[in-house]
């Protein structure tokens, strides 16, 4: 499919999958909050704005995926998906960067504060007396009460070498694709996906043996939060990145992807790589220092 | 359809469809730029109604009208809608008319994403608007939300942090989008330095849009998960603190003031040099000013919170930079004045609220510095010094500039004259009145006014009547600017320059602009009219 | 424009002289840092007034001289190098001019150690609780009674009618002239803040974080003050009020107060 139609931009005439998207995302949205403000059945409204999204994202993609087949992308707007999916990427980036920013303010400032450090000593005097400033902590509350931290040598490891490889036999395949290689490329995607479903389960183990043994919850002060916030977040980025990496493997058995023309594969590969970097750096501060 | 320059090829239709449809499921970048400037002008009214609400319980001492619980939500409605609703899309309306025709782009990048960030801002405003049906009422913490007192909003609350969550989205979108139009999208020979200022400030406002609003959003999140899921990020008995939503806001929060500038920079770049019969001076010093307002913008942001017990260094730090965004921005005043300089001006409306722009901006850039001085913000902080502050970098700032940009580019989008008399009119009348309005507030917070109070001492009554009755006329000249918009229609015709030879892409096509244009790139070869 | 710009002049250097009713200005306060902060607070404006006659006036020049109408013939000139040195270096010039005395003024606020007194201001939806540290006297202060009925929406009491309407309190903060009083902020609920304009102290008042502040009044007398941070319907309904008394009558009141609370 290198041969393009037409040298031109190609601009879609109207598309109803966006209006559709708004329309889920109306459902969804108000559906949560009534959910969260107590009325059951926003929970079912929610539940169908995720449905009408889902749907909006496969008729959308199916569509960007036939006109792309059809030969009517040319390499600038090829080039186009290339920035835009680079940039959605940096916003994610920024996503976390708060998180970990959440974290890094309660461990070097609050905390230490809290517990009468630098011009603080009356905080400490007066309100929380006692309090000593350590890390991890779930504050002077002694907040969802005592608790056990994560060790980083468990299953946190073993996730993070999961991970690490994942990202290896991605960029293996994604050289197999290149070099036309294609039984090694599916081999070593469905891998890459494998592997990423792998983390996603045993994270499920390590929330399930913090909840029910260590009594560590989203509740568990400032370490709680942090902790389930970073790794759920991240979590929830593994799982949409590993079926999108399905969905890639189902694209490459039905013969899509050329050496040169893959913008979705790489898309995707990107991706897997930023969520992997995001756990270097969950590993390094939120298990590990 | 009125002949284009450009060929065409047969198998693209050329009109817009008909019906609803044309709007509901556009990727044609003129019509998602007018819909989103429709939108912008009805939340601008919408906000201003409750700024109406605000200065008539104002006008006088003692609670006349509403209940301050009311009014703290009018407060709250009135930023939320004039910021994310009014300002912000106006500029992105103002980006996908112009930046294509700029630069000679057949349309935006990815049209149909940019159709999903325009249809995602009437869900998130009906969301925002509709909590205040709601028991408890609308948001009332002020548009800065700082827990724990917008922990107490009653079912609002869910409500407005997923509005906000949406309208993130759409900036992110919207963002995304003019950034790889302008990386992408630009006529051959097009450097990124013979771009007009308007696509440069846009360029330089996404990258900050990209960078923070993804930051606001996990702010509001950790204040969903406190609220609902019983974290403690803003809670100092579970380790937290609710300083550090006050951080984390502000750091989105600042970089959002210069979102809401920058393209009102490149806007008045636009037109002075046109109106001054002269080009633009220090084009490319205007660029390095803006990125570097840009750069600073992010490490500033704690100059909200110079009461909140900051540690010494930290508030000199943050004086400091803060101080320091006056050199590029006095870099961007000086360069327009060097442009008028020589020059040989006339005054049409554009260039009225482009001059008014510099004098009023730059008067509200000057209590921006005032607010620096950590020691000095300690008395001005909270009051209406401040509010008089940011109203003049927004009202006659952003505001006058996007009605510069549009009384500029109207004939451009209408074919149509507007009426040049009613226009000044229209600009005479707000510049006074805007002036009445929030020049006083200056001295009710030097006096020592608070702000988002629903009533006051005694002591402050004679400036807040005049600052009501500057607010009204002021409000009451919109009408004019709708008037003169619509009007426009009978207006006459406009040719393809529309002004005295304006430099730039977008006087080669016809008024009005076709509805596809540069569907093969334009040569603009080495004349375009730029400095370089 | 131009005329606000003249009139903002005349408002400031009327303030010298000007009655509260009419206030222009940033009161001097009655603490050596409220003075010096009020000089910070001119110095800087009498900066951006002389850039801002630098500025303005070469725009109207331009204005009127280089007008269209007024067969003005444009240039066609498009940069100056030198020109941009310049006016990049000399805002810089300035800002660091204004910094230096700022920063001597940020270290002396600063320095709240060895106060005479200190007291502990918890800050409450909607009034203040004061409690003087070592001397054992704690009460709470809130709107006084007058305000508080003609407060009400539609109240029929006209505000002027009502002396120091809604800056009066049921009990006022007493304090000693002179003497060193370091003030320790902290909230039972959401974020307030205090605020006196005469003593140049605005501090948030933080659920589960202590702030402070300090000030030595030079002068006694009356001064008010209210909560400078949104916290609520109240918001606007929790002034403060601070009275400056001589030392005996500190002692006298602060005795009287100890044995009512006892
Ligand atoms: C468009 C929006 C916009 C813009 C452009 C600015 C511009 C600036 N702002 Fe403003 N600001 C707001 C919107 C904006 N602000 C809002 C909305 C708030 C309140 C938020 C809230 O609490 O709700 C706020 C609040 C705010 C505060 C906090 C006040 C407080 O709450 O206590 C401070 C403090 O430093 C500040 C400073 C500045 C400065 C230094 C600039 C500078 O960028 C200004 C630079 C410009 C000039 C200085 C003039 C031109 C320059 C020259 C002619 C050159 C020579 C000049 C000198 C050397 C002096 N702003
Ligand atoms: C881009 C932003 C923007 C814009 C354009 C405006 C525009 C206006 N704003 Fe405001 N404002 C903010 C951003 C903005 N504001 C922010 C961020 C705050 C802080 C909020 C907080 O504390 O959390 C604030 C707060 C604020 C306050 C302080 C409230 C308080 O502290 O309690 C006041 C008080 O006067 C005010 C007034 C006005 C007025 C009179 C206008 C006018 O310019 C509006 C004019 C427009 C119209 C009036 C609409 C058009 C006309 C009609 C609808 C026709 C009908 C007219 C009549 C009946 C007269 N605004
Ligand atoms: Cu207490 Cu405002
Ligand atoms: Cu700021």
């Amino acid at each position: 499919m290198t041969t393009y139609s037409d040298d031109r931009y190609y601009i879609p005439h109207g598309s109803h999958w966006p209006a559709v998207g708004s329309l889920g995302l109306l459902f969804l949205m108000v559906g949560a909050s009534t959910w969260l403000n107590g009325a059951a059945t926003g929970f079912y409204v929610m539940l169908a704005g995720l449905a009408i999204i889902i749907f909006m994202l496969t008729g959308w993609f199916a569509t960007v995926i036939g006109e792309s087949e059809g030969g009517r992308y040319n390499a600038q707007v090829d080039k186009s998906f290339r920035q835009g999916m680079f940039w959605f990427i940096f916003s994610e980036v920024m996503f976390f960067a708060c998180f970990f920013g959440a974290l890094f303010y309660a461990r070097n400032m609050a905390v230490p504060w809290l517990g009468g450090s630098g011009n603080s000593f009356f905080t400490n005097m007066l309100l929380w007396e006692g309090f000593e400033s350590t890390w991890p902590t779930n504050g002077p509350g002694n907040i969802g009460g005592e608790y056990e931290a994560m060790a980083p040598f468990g299953l946190p490891l073993i996730n993070t070498v999961l991970l690490l490889s994942s990202s290896v036999t991605l960029t293996i395949a994604h050289h197999a694709l290149m070099a036309g290689k294609r039984v090694q490329l599916t081999s070593l995607l469905a891998t890459t996906f494998l592997l990423g479903f792998a983390f996603v389960y045993l994270q499920g183990v390590e929330y399930i043996e913090a909840y029910q043994h260590l009594n560590l919850k989203l509740t568990s002060g400032i370490y709680g939060s942090t902790f389930f916030m970073l790794t759920g977040f991240h979590g929830m980025h593994v799982t949409i990145g590993a079926i999108m990496l399905t969905i890639i493997w189902f694209r490459v058995l039905k013969g899509h992807f050329t050496a040169d023309n893959h913008f979705a594969f790489e898309a995707v590969a990107w991706y897997w790589h930023f969520v992997d970097v995001v756990w270097v750096s969950l590993y390094v501060f939120v298990y590990w220092m | 359809m009125t002949a284009v320059a450009q060929a065409h090829d047969s198998h693209d239709d050329h009109g817009p469809v008909k019906g609803i449809r044309r709007w509901l499921f556009s990727t044609n970048h003129k019509d998602i730029g007018t819909m989103y400037l429709v939108f912008s002008l009805t939340m601008f009214f919408v906000g201003g109604a409750m700024a109406m609400v605000i200065r008539s319980e104002l006008a006088i001492p003692g609670l006349q009208f509403v209940h301050p619980e009311f009014f703290n939500q009018m407060t709250t409605m009135h930023a939320l809608i004039m910021i994310f609703g009014a300002i912000m899309p106006a500029f992105v309306g103002l980006a996908n008319w112009m930046i294509p025709l700029m630069i000679g782009a057949p349309d935006m990048a990815l049209p149909r994403m940019n159709n999903w960030s325009f249809w995602i801002l009437p869900i998130a405003f009906s969301m925002l608007l509709s909590t205040l049906l709601m028991p408890g009422g609308a948001p009332a913490a002020g548009w800065t939300m700082y827990p724990p007192l917008v922990l107490q909003t009653g079912d609002a609350f869910p409500f407005l942090i997923f509005s906000i969550h949406l309208m993130g989205i759409s900036s992110i979108m919207g963002a995304i989008n003019i950034i790889v139009t302008i990386i992408n999208m630009r006529a051959p020979n097009m450097s990124l330095l013979k771009m007009p200022m308007f696509v440069w400030t846009w360029l330089i406002t996404a990258y900050l849009l990209i960078a923070v609003m993804p930051v606001l959003a996990g702010a509001v999140t950790m204040l969903l998960t406190d609220q609902f899921f019983g974290t403690s990020f803003f809670l100092a008995a579970g380790g937290g603190d609710p300083v550090m939503f006050q951080h984390i806001f502000w750091f989105f929060g600042h970089p959002e003031v210069y979102i809401m500038i920058l393209p009102a920079f490149g806007i008045v770049s636009e037109i002075i040099p046109v109106f001054s019969r002269k080009p633009l001076f220090g084009h490319d010093s205007m660029v390095y000013a803006a990125s570097s307002i840009a750069f600073l913008s992010f490490i500033v942001w704690a100059h909200h919170m110079f009461t909140v017990g900051m540690p010494f260094t930290g508030q000199l730090f943050f004086m400091f930079t803060t101080m320091m965004i006056a050199v590029p921005t006095g870099v961007k005043i000086f360069n327009w004045v060097a442009t008028m300089w020589r020059g040989a001006m006339s005054f049409e409306t554009p260039m009225l609220f482009s001059l008014a722009f510099v004098f009023l901006f730059t008067i509200g850039g000057f209590s921006g510095l005032m607010l620096a001085i950590a020691p000095a913000d300690i008395q001005y902080h909270d009051t209406y010094f401040v509010v008089a502050h940011f109203h003049y970098v927004l009202v006659p700032g952003s505001v006058f500039a996007i009605m510069a940009g549009a009384y500029y580019w109207l004939p451009k989008w209408t074919g149509h004259m507007y009426n040049e008399k009613l226009g000044k009119w229209h600009f005479w009348l707000s510049t006074i009145f805007v002036n009445l309005t929030f020049f006083p507030m200056h001295f009710l917070g030097l006096a020592g006014m608070p702000r988002r109070i629903p009533d006051y001492s005694t002591q402050f009554a004679d400036f807040n009547a005049i600052a009501s009755i500057g607010a009204f006329g002021f409000g009451l000249s919109q009408l004019l600017f709708v008037w003169v918009i619509l009007s426009a229609r009978k207006g006459k015709l406009a040719t393809a320059e529309v002004w005295d030879n304006p430099p730039g892409l977008e006087w080669t096509v016809p008024s009005p602009a076709p509805y596809h244009t540069f569907e093969t790139p334009p040569n603009i070869g080495a004349n375009i009219g730029f400095e370089k | 424009m131009i005329r606000n710009a003249i009139l903002s002049l005349l408002g400031l250097s009327l303030a010298e002289t000007a009655t509260a009713d009419w206030a222009f200005n940033m009161p001097k306060g009655i603490t050596d840092l409220s003075l010096e902060t009020y000089r910070l607070h001119m110095m800087v404006f009498w900066w951006c007034v002389a850039i801002g006659i630098l500025v303005f006036g070469v725009m109207i020049i331009s204005l009127i001289r280089h007008r269209k109408a007024a067969g003005a013939e444009a240039a066609t000139f498009s940069h100056s190098t030198t020109a941009e040195i310049i006016w990049t270096s000399i805002p810089v010039v300035i800002l660091i001019m204004i910094t230096i005395p700022t920063a001597e003024t940020m270290v002396r606020l600063e320095d709240s150690r060895n106060p005479d007194i200190s007291i502990v201001i918890t800050a409450y939806q909607w009034k203040w609780h004061y409690k003087y540290q070592d001397e054992g006297v704690e009460f709470y202060s809130s709107l006084a009674h007058p305000s508080l009925a003609a407060r009400r929406k539609q109240s029929g009491i006209d505000p002027f009618s009502v002396e120091n309407y809604l800056l009066e309190v049921d009990h006022p903060l007493v304090v000693p002239r002179d003497a060193k009083i370091r003030l320790l902020f902290t909230s039972n609920d959401v974020v307030h803040a205090w605020w006196v304009p005469d003593l140049a102290i605005k501090k948030d008042a933080i659920p589960g974080i202590v702030n402070e502040a300090w000030f030595r009044a030079k002068k006694s007398g009356t001064f008010r003050g209210q909560c400078a941070e949104l916290c609520g319907k109240d918001h606007g309904y929790m002034p403060i009020v601070v009275e400056v008394v001589e030392a005996d009558a500190y002692e006298a009141w602060i005795d009287s107060h100890r044995t009512n609370t006892e």
